[in-house]
């Protein structure tokens, strides 16, 4: 229980703070929407091509845009030394970890859930048409994105020219759950559903988002404290 | 039991030895200020302490447990460089937020308290980024003592403070210390330091030069532990 509670507190902190400022948010939503526009002047939303690379297409922009949120998860305690408080509070790394994962995925998702009817529009595409399968694959998609991109916000807190170096880091990590919802997300809008050999993409997924979450909840007291 | 003990602490920055073979403890109601020159370790060895970062050699104790069990770190109070509130949050919510963090029976009720003892009830509902830099001080002040620690740490707490907070800590200090807590101050201000001090430990280049009680000769002459034992 006091897990939970203290993962809940920390998350609330995180969406409470970044309500007021929508620095992140905002900046990653203008991203994910002029990208997304600006891919579709490049190709010819008629094509049949277009829209069976579109499914690439969103998560390349997703894991872009939603970069920028979770590069600020740590960031955002450098400032008044704000870490170090939270370092010294009686919570454990796994809490921490988990909080400040939740409310990054919050952000990330919401991001997402905006950028899809624009997709949708910009991109000819019928993306409701498995729209349950299709939220389940951005959940995990979302969570693989978010803890990955978590863990190195801390690892990368102390360095300056971390802006830099998180994505470096991150992103050649995330090409198994990205190449999963890439897979699953044209498939889906193909109008196909998520058995027969999509199971094998899924379960990718599903494997990634939970070795990658027990790793970091037992690595980040070691990559904040050493 | 020593409140704090450190022992045998080294300190590695690279092949650099930032702190050398430390040893020191702190009874509990001592005040000790841990002076020495700018370099001399003061800050790894109180990071050491309040468990920001670990020894590369030897062990530090707090009342016998490591710093880093959750229920160490629930009786340790710590003031830092920085003054570790947010900005975005009002002064309430954050007290209450660290309320919260150390799971105290009525979080607001606290925060409510330690505003109106640091004299920031009024803005409680304030940005703390709109707030005075005396204010935010005050501020990180009601943080640190909010849960009533048995240990606080506070690293050069004196520094940059207007006349108000540093009033405000001095006063908290003595009540701390009347109720039987442990206070570590790394300080470079003397004069205010060795009026609360009950002990002094003098770092040189990472090691103890000296380690013992305050004297009146200390407070007479702020300057003298550093013409005794101090090396250039």
């Amino acid at each position: 229980m006091e897990f939970f509670r203290q993962t809940w507190v920390i998350a609330a902190k995180d969406l409470r703070a970044e309500l007021r400022t929508k620095e992140a948010v905002n900046a990653s939503l203008a991203f994910a929407l002029v990208i997304l526009v600006l891919f579709s002047f490049a190709f010819d939303p008629l094509e049949e091509q277009t829209r069976e690379m579109s499914g690439g297409l969103l998560w390349i922009v997703f894991a872009f845009a939603g970069t920028l949120v979770l590069n600020r998860s740590f960031a955002r305690e450098v400032p008044n030394d704000c870490l170090d408080a939270l370092i010294a509070a009686p919570i454990s790394g796994a809490a921490l970890f988990m909080g400040k994962a939740l409310a990054n995925f919050v952000l990330v998702i919401s991001v997402e859930l905006v950028s899809l009817p624009v997709f949708g529009i910009f991109y000819n595409v019928h993306w409701t048409t498995q729209i349950w399968s299709l939220l389940l694959v951005l959940a995990l998609g979302t969570w693989g994105l978010t803890v990955i991109g978590t863990i190195f916000s801390a690892l990368t807190v102390n360095i300056r020219l971390r802006e830099l170096m998180a994505p470096l880091l991150v992103y050649p990590m995330l090409i198994p759950v990205l190449m999963s919802a890439m897979q699953l997300t044209m498939q889906l809008i193909a109008g196909k559903s998520l058995g027969g050999e999509n199971q094998v993409w899924l379960r990718l997924m599903v494997a990634f988002d939970v070795i990658f979450t027990a790793l970091s909840l037992v690595l980040l007291e070691t990559v904040l404290v050493g | 039991m020593s409140a704090v003990a450190a022992e045998g602490v080294w300190k590695f920055y690279g092949d650099y030895p930032a702190l050398r073979d430390v040893i020191l403890n702190a009874e509990p109601g001592a005040c000790l200020a841990l002076i020495g020159r700018n370099g001399a370790g003061k800050t790894t060895l109180l990071r050491i302490i309040g468990g920001f970062s670990r020894a590369g050699r030897g062990q530090v104790r707090i009342f016998g447990q490591d710093p880093r069990d959750i229920e160490t770190r629930r009786r340790v109070g710590w003031i830092g460089h920085g003054i570790a509130v947010y900005d975005e949050l009002s002064a309430l919510e954050n007290l209450s937020l660290f309320g919260r963090l150390y799971n105290l029976p009525d979080p607001r009720k606290s925060a409510m308290e330690w505003l109106e003892r640091t004299g920031l009830e009024r803005v409680k509902d304030g940005l703390v980024r709109e707030f005075s830099r005396g204010m935010r001080q005050r501020l990180a002040v009601a943080r640190a003592f909010l849960h009533q620690p048995s240990v606080l740490l506070l690293d050069e707490p004196f520094t940059a403070l207007d006349d108000r907070a540093i009033a405000v800590l001095q006063r908290l200090l003595r009540e701390a210390l009347a109720e039987g807590r442990t206070v570590i101050m790394s300080t470079h201000q003397l004069r205010e330091a060795l009026e609360l001090a009950t002990h002094v430990a003098l770092l040189n280049r990472g090691k103890i030069a000296f380690h013992g009680e305050r004297t009146a000769q200390m407070v007479a002459d702020p300057g003298w532990v550093y013409a005794h034992y101090d090396e250039a």
